[in-house]
């Protein structure tokens, strides 16, 4: 357990060392990349092995930072973040593999990669809300740079526009920890400290900061109608940027929502639920008919990611310890399912034939053309429906049983998803990998025939990412039960146990 | 009262140091030096000022602490601090002076940053009117013969001219406030002052005289809508000059301010927690602040010239600053101190990077920045890091700044109370000025450098002082303790 704040450590390590690695060769930045991500997963799994789940979090690293202000540097995990540590560890190796391709400013770009996977490492290690609040801004601004520099479509929009929504969800969620703060008397940002002190204030205001620091990094977990971001972002960063920011970052703002907003005020949360878990639902089926609609796969990816958080935000939202588990089980399984398909669409199939409009990929015979990506997605894509055997299977059945002893209302519209998530899924594999290839070739179109065409086949590196992905995902398809032991012990914690007390009738 | 002019020299002997060094610097180069080129002289003339700002700074490290002169002086914790912030910010500006165009009378313009750092590190200290007064005259006229330093482009001297016709107006301003001040008080010394003004209560004159103090105040710190010099001299004057202004003047302005303020004047304030104030000084600092925060960060919005955008964010982090000199009295001087002093830091970098790049070509709009991670790596990165600083992005020290100040002010009174609601409004506007930020990063770190761009070579000495000033907000962000458990 003790290895696991090297994660970050070793993150930051290699973002500089690959920085000046760049400045030698590309080859060696991408090695120094794939080392230093690869060695902090290898660290997470490591620590794995040897913890014990338990219902309070184990501390790792405790010191004073500002003792003026009663900051402490506390860095600890529980069931609930080691699983989200082995998933960035994971998500970031497979980041690295897909790329491997990046030959501009590679060392600058891994810099920015390594940095923003420190930032997330610090996010689901700390203790402290004020650390989390500090790592969860550095994993902001790689972001806007990775997407600005090294993008496609409409790209400083795509990248501005993420950078600025997230900031301003994380500007709510400052200003909410510091009412609390100042509320306390300035004792400390430590959860239970917080949570004191927020007690103690009066009903409004717990209303208030609840919902300042829940939507706040709800906006970075997609919460319909802050979702907007979301889409065009992902569409616009390259792919191993649209693997972490899908796979991962919109999992900092779950992580936030359930790890601060939640035990800071159960009153809070109690006023809040409802709404929540209806904007909840509201987004897993309008993001799903939306993604239905689109023309470019990529944004069907993109909103498809939207759906699948807001299964998150509903399983955090019905609050009990059966739906918030879903929850944290579908963190795990969107990072992993999200990141396969973006890297099949960004990746594997937009790097060779240099579209991703579904018209146009219906005109190629893609499951004889790159039938290795054709395969990786149709496993993505059954494994995002919900199939049984893939992660996201446990996952979301878990949620909607949980929801359903709730309220029913809430799981039967979200179970309406899970159809329109099949729709789009299908419709998405259908036109992209098995368009039409008898398709007559209108006359003067420069578009070449379908023999003409011949794309460089699927590197190492694709594939080892994609088969790890797809391991993973069929792994805790097959045996969720890795995970949830880990995670089912850390609903016991006090705090968290008040939110669901107070979010339970 | 026998004056103890031991005691005073002991006092004053870091601001000896550096008028004796100007003095010096003068001296040599009307003999020694003369023979030289421009830019030998300007070289040699630096490193004799940087030896007189070393010379104090080891003064008032070992200098004494406490009352000194019979209580003119005030050499406490935040006076010490000042003016050794002030002290590192002069030989930042010294630094940055290397490598910036060579002014036309090298050693006299050397010479007077070195008496507007006097006149700074006077303020850090004052502890009665006259002083003050006569502190803040200094500076100011030397910053006004800095500004208008280029002779050679019309724009400094049109800088100068507004900076010293606003200026002129503010000191008129403050004199008047302090003859009122004396007139209800009868004193000038700050304690006598406050033990009366504690006695007395909100007396009407006094009140009149307080707004007067205020403008002045926030003429030199460029503060709305006092600020309508700023975009202009920021602009005009000479690149180190407009470091200088950015940065210690407004580290001492604040000091000086503050203790003029709170222990002066502590008895004066007005409610700070009740939504509906009372009678006092600090709601007209509290409507300052916010229309600071306001112009600043939408006006900057608006900019296509990179230094005025420098100078509207500066007018949102006085807006910012204000908030601290509002807290000052509940949480003590250290969130503002560390506020303005990594502000500076970070505005002397900017102009450092601005001045790097004027040798190498044109560096005055924002789209003159394009493609300088190609052009100079190194400029490029420490710009990323004095930008994203003042952006408030941690774990840089803006970012503490900022975190320190917003939680000082949302203790007076909780959010219900001013100061509270202008942390959320300052907090929310944050994002505004991160878009502003982001677009002069987007320029520098990744859009394509003109056709005609070339490489960008840095002299070792400005390269070692932006190196120094990028070093400087990494360590203090990452160590915050380091400042704020100064007092």
């Amino acid at each position: 357990m003790s290895l696991l704040p090297w994660t970050l450590y070793l993150s930051a390590a290699g973002a500089l060392l690959a920085l000046a690695g760049g400045m030698r060769s590309a080859r060696t930045a991408r090695w120094i990349a794939l080392v230093t991500a690869a060695g902090a997963w290898v660290l997470t799994l490591l620590a794995a092995t040897r913890f014990v789940p338990g219902p309070r979090l184990q501390t790792l690293v405790d010191a004073p930072w500002i003792p003026a202000m009663g900051v402490r540097y506390h860095l600890a995990a529980d069931g609930i973040s080691l699983t989200l540590l082995v998933l960035t560890g994971l998500a970031a190796t497979a980041g690295v593999l897909f790329s491997w391709n990046i030959e501009e400013r590679t060392g600058e770009f891994f810099a920015l990669f390594l940095t923003l996977v420190a930032g997330v490492y610090g996010v689901f290690l700390s203790a402290d809300a004020l650390v989390l609040f500090v790592f969860y801004e550095v994993a902001i601004v790689p972001k806007y740079f990775l997407i600005a520099g090294w993008g496609s479509t409409n790209r400083e929009y795509g990248a501005m526009k993420l950078a600025l929504y997230s900031f301003a969800g994380s500007s709510m969620v400052l200003a909410g920890l510091l009412w609390a703060y100042a509320a306390g008397g300035g004792h400390g940002f430590g959860f239970e400290d917080l949570a004191q002190a927020t007690a103690a204030l009066s009903r409004h205001q717990q209303i208030a900061i609840f919902a300042l620091v829940f939507f706040g990094f709800a906006t970075l977990a997609g919460i319909f109608p802050l979702h907007t971001w979301a889409p065009t972002g992902h569409v616009a960063a390259p792919t191993a940027a649209s693997m972490l920011l899908a796979g991962v970052v919109m999992k900092l703002g779950a992580y936030g929502c359930l790890r601060v907003a939640l035990p800071l005020s159960p009153v809070g949360f109690a006023y809040w639920q409802a709404p929540i878990a209806w904007l909840a639902v509201i987004g897993i089926v309008y993001a799903g008919l939306v993604a239905l609609m689109q023309e470019d796969l990529k944004f069907v990816i993109g909103y498809s990611s939207v759906s699948h958080m807001g299964f998150v935000l509903l399983g955090i939202a019905v609050a009990n310890a059966q739906a918030v588990s879903g929850a944290v089980l579908q963190m795990f399984s969107h990072g992993v399912i999200a990141g396969l398909l973006f890297a099949v669409v960004g990746r594997m199939v937009y790097d060779r034939t240099h579209t991703r409009k579904l018209a146009d990929l219906r005109a190629m015979p893609l499951h004889r053309l790159l039938p290795f990506a054709a395969a990786v997605f149709v496993v993505a894509g059954v494994a995002s429906m919900g199939l049984p055997g893939f992660s996201g299977f446990p996952a979301e059945l878990t949620i909607l049983i949980g929801a359903w002893k709730r309220a029913p209302a809430w799981a039967a519209v979200a179970a309406l998803g899970v159809l329109v998530a099949a729709a789009f899924t299908l419709r998405a594999i259908q036109l992209s990998f098995f368009g039409s290839v008898e398709q007559p070739q209108p006359p003067g179109s420069d578009r070449p025939a379908d023999h003409a065409l011949h794309f460089a086949p699927i590197t190492v590196a694709e594939k080892a990412g994609a088969l790890l992905l797809v391991a993973a995902t069929v792994l805790i398809g097959l045996n969720p039960d890795l995970l949830l032991n880990w995670i089912n012990p850390a609903l016991q914690s006090p705090l968290l146990q008040a939110a669901l007390k107070a979010g339970t009738p | 009262m026998n004056p103890d002019y031991a005691g005073l020299f002991l006092a004053l002997k870091p601001e000896t140091a550096l008028v004796v060094g100007a003095v010096a610097v003068l001296g040599l180069d009307l003999s020694v030096f003369r023979r030289h080129a421009a830019a030998e002289r300007l070289r040699l003339a630096l490193w004799v000022a940087s030896l007189a700002v070393l010379t104090a700074g080891v003064n008032v490290w070992l200098g004494p602490r406490g009352p000194a002169f019979g209580g003119v002086l005030m050499l406490d914790h935040l006076a010490v601090a000042t003016r050794l912030g002030v002290l590192v910010l002069t030989l930042l500006t010294l630094g940055v002076a290397r490598g910036a165009a060579v002014p036309h009378q090298p050693a006299e313009y050397v010479a007077v940053v070195l008496f507007a750092a006097t006149g700074l590190m006077l303020m850090a200290a004052a502890q009665q009117l006259l002083l003050v007064f006569l502190s803040l005259e200094l500076a100011s006229l030397s910053l006004y013969v800095l500004a208008g330093f280029d002779r050679a482009r019309p724009e400094s001297a049109e800088a100068a001219l507004k900076y010293f016709l606003f200026g002129g107006m503010a000191s008129a301003f403050l004199l008047f406030g302090f003859s009122l001040i004396y007139g209800v008080t009868g004193s000038i010394e700050l304690p006598r002052i406050a033990a009366q003004v504690s006695l007395q209560g909100a007396d009407p004159l006094l009140m009149v005289a307080l707004v007067m103090v205020l403008v002045a105040f926030g003429f030199k710190v460029a503060a709305a809508p006092f600020h309508l010099w700023a975009p202009d001299v920021y602009q005009g004057a000479p690149t180190p000059s407009a470091a200088l202004i950015a940065s210690a003047s407004k580290l001492a302005g604040f000091t000086l301010f503050t203790r003029l303020l709170w222990p002066g004047f502590h008895a004066a304030v007005g409610n700070v927690a009740a939504p509906t104030f009372g009678p006092g000084w600090l709601p007209t600092v509290a409507v300052v602040s916010a229309a600071s925060l306001l112009l600043g960060n939408l006006a900057a919005l608006a900019q296509s010239s990179l230094r005025r955008l420098l100078a509207y964010s500066a007018i949102a982090h006085a807006g910012a600053l204000l908030l601290g000199v509002m807290a000052a009295g509940r949480s003590g001087p250290a969130p503002l101190f560390y506020y303005a002093s990594t502000y500076g830091l970070a505005a002397v970098g900017a102009f450092g990077v601005i001045s790097a790049m004027e040798r190498g070509g044109r560096c005055e709009y924002i789209t003159d920045l394009a493609g300088l991670h190609r052009r100079s790596p190194l400029l490029a990165g420490c710009l990323a890091v004095f930008i994203l600083s003042l952006a408030g992005i941690p774990p840089l020290a803006g970012f503490f700044g900022k975190f320190t100040v917003f939680a000082a002010a949302l203790r007076l009174g909780g959010v219900a109370g001013p100061a509270g609601w202008l942390a959320i409004l300052a907090i929310a506007l944050s994002t505004v000025a991160l878009y502003y930020y982001l677009i002069v990063l987007k320029q520098a770190l990744i859009a394509a450098p003109a056709a005609d761009a070339r490489p960008i070579r840095v002299p070792r000495t400005t390269a070692l002082t932006l190196v120094a000033a990028a070093g400087l907000i990494v360590w203090f962000g990452l160590d915050p303790a380091q400042l704020l458990g100064l007092f």
